[in-house]
């Protein structure tokens, strides 16, 4: 039985076919899979294998090397407080302390009604902006225990808090396992040609023959 | 956005981007709101270096490039244009990876050019893979950048519709298929090597250099061009205005502007687009274009010139220029423009503790002095401060270090104690420059804020360190 639904097999495929190698896809699925069901399960891993002509182990091997798959099943918001340096000296400790405290839980664990899993953040590229957390990998920038209050309780009501974070990021608050909400998909017209790298013998004609 | 920053000046829609005066060759669009798209792109002259560049053979834009001294923003600082001359004849297909996984402590201007203006990074790309005969570019995007993933997913799309990129390019033979590819949370995929590891759907390890330079045998083996966002978010200003116009802005040795990221103890931290190799330390932290001063006017007490990687600063160092030459010279680095300003109130061995996790968390441990010796130099760390630190234990740090980087490792000079500075770059045990790096903030800070480590430690050397056999014996 296959673990991806029809179109997002549908979307595995096409992922596939943009790579020379299809093993490369490999990453990319991964995420699929985190996508349609919040984290990575054994199913999935063995489809995985067959769409990239690998083994679940390789898949498995692959998939542990990086910290943003899940292994097993964890909350709806994937909380993240960074307490590195740049966070660590505005403060990141106190507001690390506060998350633990508010959701009731230790870094690593869920809270009791499925909703949040917490986790400590390494550097997230918003330094200048510091301290920050992210959900779902969304930001939030300059933060304070009372961001932090409020970001909560929109999550619980179900309004998106997203507009309270980077003013850049606007619309719904994606579940875990969804990071782009869009995808991008290449019209078959315009596609210049995926070649495996064994079938390119040569240059290109624009630099054998000019523009 | 919390209104402190809005009160600040910042752009409302740039979280983090300020805006000096200067000029502005990369971060020039960021004051429009809709910046990211491509109507606006088109209307502020995108995608005329692409033009430009078609109507120029390839080896006409590599000289171009090359002739710019464009320096690789990702941390080494090699030229882009000499990079790009390594590929081994004859041998094709060659590829691009444009690496997007940035992550090292304290940077943060990628994330901005892809969400800001994905299209700028695109034609450079387009640039590179025409100078270049490159069959298809891998966008890495890094895996906890959801927005900036969203913003290069729909810039591509409206490129490829509109006929930048794909199937014949404007009308012309040029025909090459751009990809986005995304990580999934590691910092050791910013190493090139790593990065095409896991690009090819393998465990983001470094390979060996020699013999697996990129250049040479990169992705699926081939000829692979790794370059920065940064860098070639360059690449349409080089091709509309011209090497010499670029040559311009900086110094002789460091063309052009750099985007550097200032956190921690200022009032005005923020990404800053500077003129390389002319402005200085104190002119970025003090100046009133620039971060306005440290916080509550209290005294600086260190700063981490370049990264997380980079050996500390002090004040003796806030004179020198933003020239990699200087400042390697004076025993750090430029890095990836990432600037750390630490005040009189940090403690140096939580700061020094904070960096170290890092890189021993990140350790993807494959070599073994790495593995080991990261999560030694953590837990040693934490022991001092958790006050059960032993008088051995500062020494027993160093010699981990050392195992890693064999010494003398890279730091500023402290003339009160008449100590000279040890230049960049630090040797290695390791495959790639992670291991080394953790060793940076433990020289640093031992060799400055030795009185800080001493205070912390309570206990004694359950065994005496210099054992004296006779003793021991009789």
């Amino acid at each position: 039985m296959s673990f991806f639904t029809a179109e997002n097999e549908k979307i595995a495929k096409e992922i596939v076919s943009r790579y020379p190698i299809a093993r490369s896809a490999l990453i990319p699925l991964l995420h699929l899979a985190q996508e349609q069901e919040g984290w990575i399960s054994k199913p999935a891993m063995e489809q995985i294998a067959e769409l990239t002509y690998t083994t679940s182990v390789e898949v498995l091997g692959t998939g542990t090397f990086y910290e943003m798959f899940k292994f097993h099943p964890v909350g709806r918001y994937l909380v993240k407080v960074c307490t590195n340096i740049s966070c660590q000296l505005l403060g990141a400790d106190e507001l690390f302390e506060h998350v633990k405290k508010v959701l009731d839980v230790e870094e690593g664990e869920i809270t009791e009604d499925g909703l949040f899993t917490f986790e400590e953040a390494e550097c997230v590229a918003a330094c200048t902006e510091a301290p920050c957390f992210t959900v779902n990998y969304r930001y939030f920038h300059r933060a304070t225990k009372e961001l932090f209050d409020e970001v909560i309780v929109d999550l619980k009501t179900g309004e998106s808090p997203l507009n309270k974070g980077a003013a850049d990021d606007q619309g719904t608050m994606p579940e875990h396992g969804t990071l782009s909400r869009v995808r991008q998909q290449i019209p078959k017209s315009r596609l210049a040609g995926i070649k495996h790298p064994e079938e390119v013998k040569g240059p290109p004609n624009w630099i054998e023959e000019g523009v | 956005m919390p209104e402190s920053s809005l009160e600040n000046g910042y752009l409302e829609h740039a979280p983090g981007f300020v805006q000096n005066e200067g000029p502005k060759l990369i971060t020039n669009r960021f004051k429009h709101k809709d910046s990211y798209t491509l109507d606006k792109y088109l209307s502020t002259g995108g995608y005329e270096g692409l033009q430009s560049a078609l109507d120029r053979s390839p080896s006409q834009v590599h000289d171009e490039v090359r002739e710019a001294t464009l320096l690789g923003r990702g941390g080494a600082g090699f030229p882009a244009g000499i990079k790009w001359g390594f590929p081994p004849e004859g041998v094709w297909p060659r590829y691009l990876v444009v690496n997007g996984d940035e992550s090292e402590i304290g940077t943060y201007k990628d994330r901005l050019l892809m969400e800001r203006d994905p299209h700028q990074l695109i034609e450079g790309v387009l640039i590179a893979c025409y100078a270049l005969g490159l069959s298809q570019a891998f966008l890495y995007v890094r895996g906890e950048m959801a927005l900036a993933q969203e913003r290069i997913a729909i810039a591509l799309d409206e490129a490829y519709k509109a006929g930048y990129i794909g199937k014949n390019i404007l009308g012309s033979r040029f025909s090459v298929d751009v990809v986005m590819h995304w990580g999934a949370g590691a910092y050791i995929v910013g190493e090139e090597t790593a990065l095409i590891e896991s690009l090819e759907g393998k465990r983001g390890m470094p390979r060996l250099k020699p013999p697996y330079f990129p250049a040479a045998i990169g992705l699926y083996g081939k000829p692979t061009i790794v370059n920065n966002v940064e860098t070639l978010s360059n690449l349409p200003w080089i091709l509309n205005n011209g090497a010499s116009a670029y040559k311009e802005f900086g110094s002789e040795t460091s063309p052009g502007t750099r985007m550097f990221a200032i956190s921690g103890h200022v009032n005005r931290p923020g990404v800053y687009e500077v003129e390389h190799g002319v402005t200085s330390f104190r002119e970025l932290f003090y100046g009133d274009n620039f971060c306005g001063g440290i916080r509550e006017d209290n005294e600086l007490k260190m700063f981490i010139p370049g990264g997380g990687s980079a050996p500390w600063f002090f004040q003796e160092q806030l004179d020198l220029p933003l020239e990699a030459s200087d400042v390697g010279a004076a025993g750090s680095m430029l890095g990836s423009g990432a600037i750390v300003v630490m005040d009189e109130t940090t403690d140096a061995v939580k700061a020094c503790l904070s960096v170290v996790r890092f890189f021993a968390h990140e350790s993807c441990g494959k070599c073994s002095p790495c593995r080991e010796g990261t999560t030694w130099e953590e837990k040693i760390l934490q022991r001092i401060l958790n006050g059960d630190g032993r008088p051995s234990d500062i020494d027993l740090l160093l010699d981990i270090g050392d195992n890693i980087s064999p010494g003398p490792y890279p730091v500023a000079s402290y003339l009160d104690e008449g100590l000279e500075a040890v230049p960049f770059p630090p040797r290695q045990t390791t495959i790639c420059p992670l291991g080394p790096s953790s060793v940076a903030p433990i020289v640093s800070a031992i060799r400055r804020f030795r009185n800080e480590f001493d205070s912390l430690i309570t206990k004694t050397d359950p065994i005496p360190l210099a054992l004296n056999v006779e003793e021991v014996v009789t």
